[in-house]
């Protein structure tokens, strides 16, 4: 197989997917105890942009952020560390599943409050602005943070200084249990917000990985040349319930039907089936990425299980920097 | 009487003010959603309408001014957090606006706003999910802060708050809303700023709020059996405070543990302290002092917790120093049956 852009897209997508599925198998045993929010059908975002950012851009992201961390490059066994609470965590047990970090690929940090990281995003892209790098900073973002004053706060400035920023909003139609029928008003669409605050925009189907990463490709190139802040919104969808590993189509919020719906557009299968179609892979090739990202995921889970948790007095450190 | 969880007596209240009152709205995050914010929400909007009961957009800074302007007008607005960490992006709204509206006017307006907050603990709700920031409100002129422990102060305080001409901040620990008790029916109102003595005894004044109340039971009952008694004082109200009933119990006991579900510094429990040893400083047979959580945020792994937060135990522990008893009453403690990060064995998260 040609290592190509498209296979390695697809690659990711399934390493994503496959993560999901076993911290979702994982989950009931009770040894992961902090919440947690899957990404199981939202692959594609996250894997076109970790793919079409370089390792030296910079990405923040917030409660949903196992994709985004991974397909910008993050350590596996040190993020499934830190959702196990363990002292090999990439937080060291303190953040759990919603605060990851690797800066040695540029994920600078998730955290938990909606919003939360849309400033410090824009706060990276004015440091790499001063030193005159041509760094992006992503922010990764999902359709109920424009709601929150601090994002149309951090746009602005955003625009008004032409920083360096990507900001990828993944819109899957629902915050928690609220649909944005009762957030947002009808008609009225993300991106076109985004743009009427002064910054170039443009929407996608977030569920076609390789529109996802011509999209971002070209937004990234923008911003290099020095033409300021472009926000993208991707839609797409969520199979599983808000936070923890089950399916809740049944509880009444959403139907089982429109999740069909979006099942039936799964990001995986699309892209396998035009590569197979076009013969950049074959079906063997797939068993074989597939056979590689088990043995790794096999192997990251049993180090996480195998590895200590933190002394209970690590609760007592690094409150100040020394 | 009817036994009923905390978190129904919740709902009694919301559905009972609704009811007799049509100025009376509830809004918040989830409000209407299959959950109704932990069950305290759960047929409210069926019964009054999506006018009067209604989700939020993520804006919690302006829906609490929105909510300020509409308690302005006439409504008497019940806004909820499912985290008092997420309130804390409306602190502007709480403390420039709602808290100074009566004052900076000389007077003419009330602002009659309830703002729910849950407060959690425990299970990897980590840095960002569990704070109890009980004395940021404390501290500002102008908030009444409210933290029931019982499942009928619940329902009462929460009546009160809604009926109260000021913002009042009502806080509920997570860990509390499956406890039960039994709750008066009909527009059953407790007062804010009055405490409730849950024991009586002579050794020790122990003051408590919210779930720290619980934890301060079990310390109780396990010290009479073992002959030393404490009054446990539930605060209930936090600002304004009941000092008339923390001062005759310090008078007659002349020791005072001050006990806090927030971090050590600046809290309550430190309030409560300082007042009492300085009025009290000649009657005094210990040092007072208080048990909070520590100065550090709460992490997310369970072993970060596992000497983090304030349990029976200590409380027991430190009571029994201060009487001067021996500590080895302790040993004969009993265990608890589940692991020490939730309530208790019924709770699988994730939250
Ligand atoms: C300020 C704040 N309010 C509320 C919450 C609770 N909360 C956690 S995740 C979430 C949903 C956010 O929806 P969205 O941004 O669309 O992301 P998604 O979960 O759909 O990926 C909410 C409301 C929070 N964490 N922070
Ligand atoms: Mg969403």
């Amino acid at each position: 197989m040609n290592q190509t852009n498209d296979t390695l897209l697809l690659q990711q997508m399934l390493r994503i997917r496959l993560v999901e599925e076993e911290i979702a198998i994982r989950y009931p045993e009770g040894k992961i105890r902090c919440p947690t929010h899957l990404s199981i059908g939202q692959e594609a975002v996250a894997a076109a942009v970790g793919l079409a950012l370089r390792k030296d851009d910079l990405a923040v992201s917030g409660h949903r952020a196992h994709a985004h961390y991974l397909g910008k490059g993050g350590n596996l066994p040190q993020m499934i560390a830190e959702i196990y609470g363990k002292a090999t965590g990439c937080s060291g047990g303190k953040g759990g599943s919603m605060h990851l970090v690797d800066e040695s690929v540029g994920f600078v940090g998730s955290t938990a409050i909606v919003g939360g990281t849309v400033p410090v995003g824009v706060g990276l892209g004015y440091g790499i602005k001063l030193k005159g790098t041509d760094q992006v900073s992503c922010v990764f973002h999902g359709d109920a943070v424009v709601e929150a004053g601090v994002f149309a706060e951090s746009v602005n400035f955003a625009a008004l200084k032409s920083l360096p920023v990507l900001f990828v909003c993944e819109n899957n139609l629902y915050s928690v249990y609220s649909p944005l029928h009762v957030r947002q008003p009808a008609g009225r669409e993300i991106w076109r917000m985004a743009q009427g605050m002064g910054i170039t925009a443009r929407h996608c189907d977030g569920n076609d990985a390789a529109a996802v990463y011509a999209c971002v490709t070209d937004a990234i190139s923008s911003i290099r040349a020095g033409n300021g802040p472009v926000f993208l919104e991707f839609a797409t969808y969520r199979w599983r319930e808000h936070c923890g590993p089950y399916y809740d189509n049944d509880i009444g919020y959403r139907s089982e039907s429109e999740f069909l719906e979006w099942k039936a557009r799964d990001p995986i299968p699309r892209l396998e089936a035009a590569l197979l179609r076009d013969g950049m892979i074959s079906h063997a090739d797939i068993e074989q990425m597939l056979d590689n990202i088990r043995s790794e995921i096999a192997a990251a889970f049993e180090a996480a299980d195998a590895a200590p948790f933190p002394l209970a007095e690590e609760a007592f450190t690094h409150l100040y920097a020394q | 009487m009817a036994i009923k969880t905390f978190a129904q007596a919740i709902n009694e209240a919301l559905s009972i003010a609704m009811e007799q009152d049509s100025s009376v709205i509830c809004y918040g995050l989830g409000t209407d959603d299959p959950k109704g914010i932990f069950g305290t929400t759960l047929g409210l909007q069926e019964k009054f309408g999506p006018e009067r009961v209604f989700d939020m957009p993520t804006s919690e800074n302006a829906m609490t001014g929105i909510g300020v302007g509409a308690a302005l007008y006439g409504l008497r607005p019940v806004m909820s957090h499912q985290r008092l960490d997420f309130a804390l992006l409306s602190m502007d709204q709480l403390v420039n606006n709602a808290a100074k509206w009566h004052f900076m006017f000389g007077g003419r307006r009330t602002v009659p706003l309830t703002v729910r907050m849950i407060l959690g603990r425990g299970w990897g709700q980590g840095p960002t999910h569990s704070q109890n920031l009980q004395a940021w409100f404390a501290h500002i002129p102008g908030l009444k802060v409210v933290m029931p422990a019982m499942a009928d102060d619940a329902k009462g305080l929460l009546l009160s708050s809604i009926y109260d001409g000021n913002p009042v901040i009502y806080l509920e620990h997570r860990w509390l809303h499956n406890l039960k008790g039994e709750v008066p029916a009909g527009d059953y109102r407790v007062p804010i700023g009055k405490a409730r003595t849950l024991r009586e005894g002579a050794d020790i004044t122990i003051t408590a709020m919210s779930y720290m109340t619980i934890e301060a039971l079990r310390a109780c009952d396990f010290l009479a059996g073992h002959g030393i008694t404490c009054d446990l004082i539930d605060l209930r109200s936090v600002r304004p405070i009941d000092w008339d009933t923390i001062r005759a119990s310090v008078r007659r006991t002349g020791r005072l543990l001050a006990l806090d579900t927030g971090f050590t510094t600046g809290s309550v429990a430190g309030e409560i302290v300082a007042r009492m040893s300085t009025e009290y400083w000649g009657l005094l047979k210990a040092a007072p002092d208080r048990l909070a959580m520590p100065d550090y945020p709460e992490a997310t792994s369970p072993t970060l917790t596992e000497n983090y937060h304030i349990r029976a135990e200590h409380v027991a522990a430190k009571v029994a120093k201060m009487v001067g008893a021996k500590s080895d009453v302790l040993e004969l403690m009993p265990q608890r049956n589940h692991p020490h990060d939730v309530p208790g064995d019924w709770f699988t998260g994730p939250f």
